[in-house]
């Protein structure tokens, strides 16, 4: 019978630093031939493009490069491809990919994330900060309340978390503590040294109750993941990772108009895809640009209760590498940097492939979810190994 | 926070919404057919995509749904630390507005605090901010 599965095949990575000077397109060469070697392709194998959110040519830090430049840059014929971020949310590239593998539109597509953030702000003559006299959009209701973060944003809903179900900054240090110790054994992650409970609990505020550590640093890397379709996978050396199911619904794509992150409805729709249980699964890569994201995707696809993310995470223990359900085991974005999303599901091929090294998760794991996004933003990915 | 505020580019729909504060009204949009509030304004209902809409005065009062303490400077001008808040307002279902709550100290503001509307103008936009209430 005909595979018509989509599988992430070669995934590849940059160094990840801050103000590097590499320029982004070479960034993301890197990773996308750390990719091909990997799969056992070549770049004429490659046929398809997707990235999200494409090239943001008003903050070209936030994503330099985009699919188009890409494929003229590499010599790539795409058949199809697709860069934008009007989609789910960062992984949505990735099920952009699926559907476009499925449907015979492409065999093997680059999907890539590259951000250059920390060296855009370190050389604003090259990347000049776009000056507005107005604002307008979605903008329109946040900026003029001087609500310029999305670190905001999410503070409101760890907020609600407080007062309701009584999350306290202890439980969520553990996002940040349990993400440094794993980045220590990350030989790419930005933050190598682990960081203490006293260190995180005197930490400057920056929304309360969300302080310095609760927040990712801006950095300058790209990660590829390589959408390869079943009917092509002969073609491929590494060992094939099957997308077992997808979900990334939104009720209100609204920062403060829904009353939960898009989080929530993705989760409870991701499990109506697949027979696996959240009991199937052996790690959890889930965002964490802010680590209140994090706590919220636990919820959010069934490891506890709504409510019970600051419990569920107390200590640490269960979060560990040791642990019951190992958590952004590369170090997340707060302990690797912000890849913005592509981290997460990246790291859950490692893991499925056991080539974590000193990070590797024991138990031969063979079902990983990563997932990206908050506020309105969410896609989650369920991934296996057969 | 003396600092100018980045202001919303005014156009037909969000008019309404950022200028009602020069007569003392908070005006939400409101389907006339359904009597649904629509917010963010929009010329069509979300809930039964009728085109009859206008700008309603609701009543101005509110209580604090979540809030957060800014205390980051993200530019120089910028006075910190300040509320930003999200409030639910009274007698409009299913809208909530992101705003400062003003006129008291940051860490007198908590979850269900009971608010009412004050418009801060600059330049042609009133933004309508809240205080506490008693």
């Amino acid at each position: 019978m005909a595979n018509n599965e989509a599988y992430i095949t070669g995934i590849g990575q940059s160094e990840i630093g801050v103000k590097l000077t590499r320029h982004p397109l070479l960034l993301t060469l890197d990773a996308v031939r750390e990719a091909l070697d990997e799969a056992g392709l070549t770049i004429g194998q490659i046929d398809g493009v997707s990235t999200y959110p494409g090239r943001t040519a008003a903050l070209l830090g936030f994503s330099p490069i985009g699919a188009d430049e890409l494929i003229d840059a590499l010599g790539i014929r795409a058949t199809w491809h697709a860069g934008g971020g009007e989609i789910s949310s960062q992984l949505g590239a990735v099920v952009a990919a699926v559907a476009a593998v499925r449907t015979g539109q492409a065999r093997h597509v680059i999907c890539f994330r590259t951000v250059y953030e920390a060296a855009a702000m370190a050389r604003p003559e090259e990347y000049p900060v776009p000056r507005r006299d107005r604002v307008d959009g979605s903008s329109q209701w946040f900026a003029p309340f001087n609500a310029i973060s999305a670190v905001n944003w999410t503070a409101q809903y760890a907020m609600r978390h407080v007062k309701r179900y009584g999350l306290t900054r202890e439980q969520l240090a553990q996002i940040a503590l349990t993400d440094r110790a794993h980045a220590a054994l990350n030989p790419r992650a930005l933050f190598r040294e682990p960081l203490t409970m006293d260190e995180y609990l005197s930490a400057r505020m920056i929304s309360t109750p969300l302080c310095l550590y609760d927040c990712d640093r801006y950095s300058d890397a790209s990660t590829v993941l390589i959408v390869s379709a079943g009917s092509a996978i002969d073609e491929v050396t590494c060992t094939p990772i099957r997308i077992a199911a997808m979900a990334g619904t939104v009720e209100r794509h609204s920062w403060d108009q829904a009353e939960w992150m898009a989080c929530y409805p993705t989760g409870a729709d991701l499990w109506k895809r697949t027979d696996y249980k959240p009991s199937d699964v052996d790690t959890a890569q889930l965002y964490d640009g802010f680590s209140f994201q994090a706590v919220a995707w636990l919820e959010a696809l069934g490891f506890c209760d709504i409510g019970e993310g600051g419990r569920f995470i107390e200590g640490g223990k269960r979060i560990a590498l040791d642990g019951e359900l190992p958590l952004n085991t590369f170090g997340g974005q707060l302990g690797a940097g912000r890849l913005h999303g592509f981290g997460f599901a990246h790291e859950a091929v490692v893991q499925l492939r056991g080539l974590g090294g000193a990070r590797q998760v024991p138990g031969d794991p063979r079902v990983a979810v990563s997932a990206s996004g908050g506020g309105p933003l969410a896609t989650a990915l369920l991934l296996a190994r057969d | 926070m003396a600092a100018p505020r980045p202001l919303p580019r005014l156009d037909a729909v969000n008019r309404p919404f950022w200028t009602g504060g020069a007569v003392g009204e908070l005006r939400i949009m409101r389907c006339q057919d359904c009597a649904a509030f629509i917010h963010p304004p929009r010329p069509v209902c979300r809930n039964c995509l009728s085109e009859n809409v206008a700008p309603h005065a609701v009543a101005g009062t509110g209580v604090v749904d979540t809030f957060t303490v800014n205390h980051q400077k993200w530019h120089p001008a910028m006075e910190v630390p300040f509320v930003v808040a999200r409030v639910a307002l009274d007698g409009v279902p299913g809208v909530f507005l992101t705003t400062n709550i003003v006129g008291c100290p940051v860490e007198e503001v908590d979850v269900g605090d009971r608010v009412r509307v004050t418009f801060e103008q600059q330049d042609d936009v009133y933004l309508p901010l809240f205080e506490k209430i008693g």
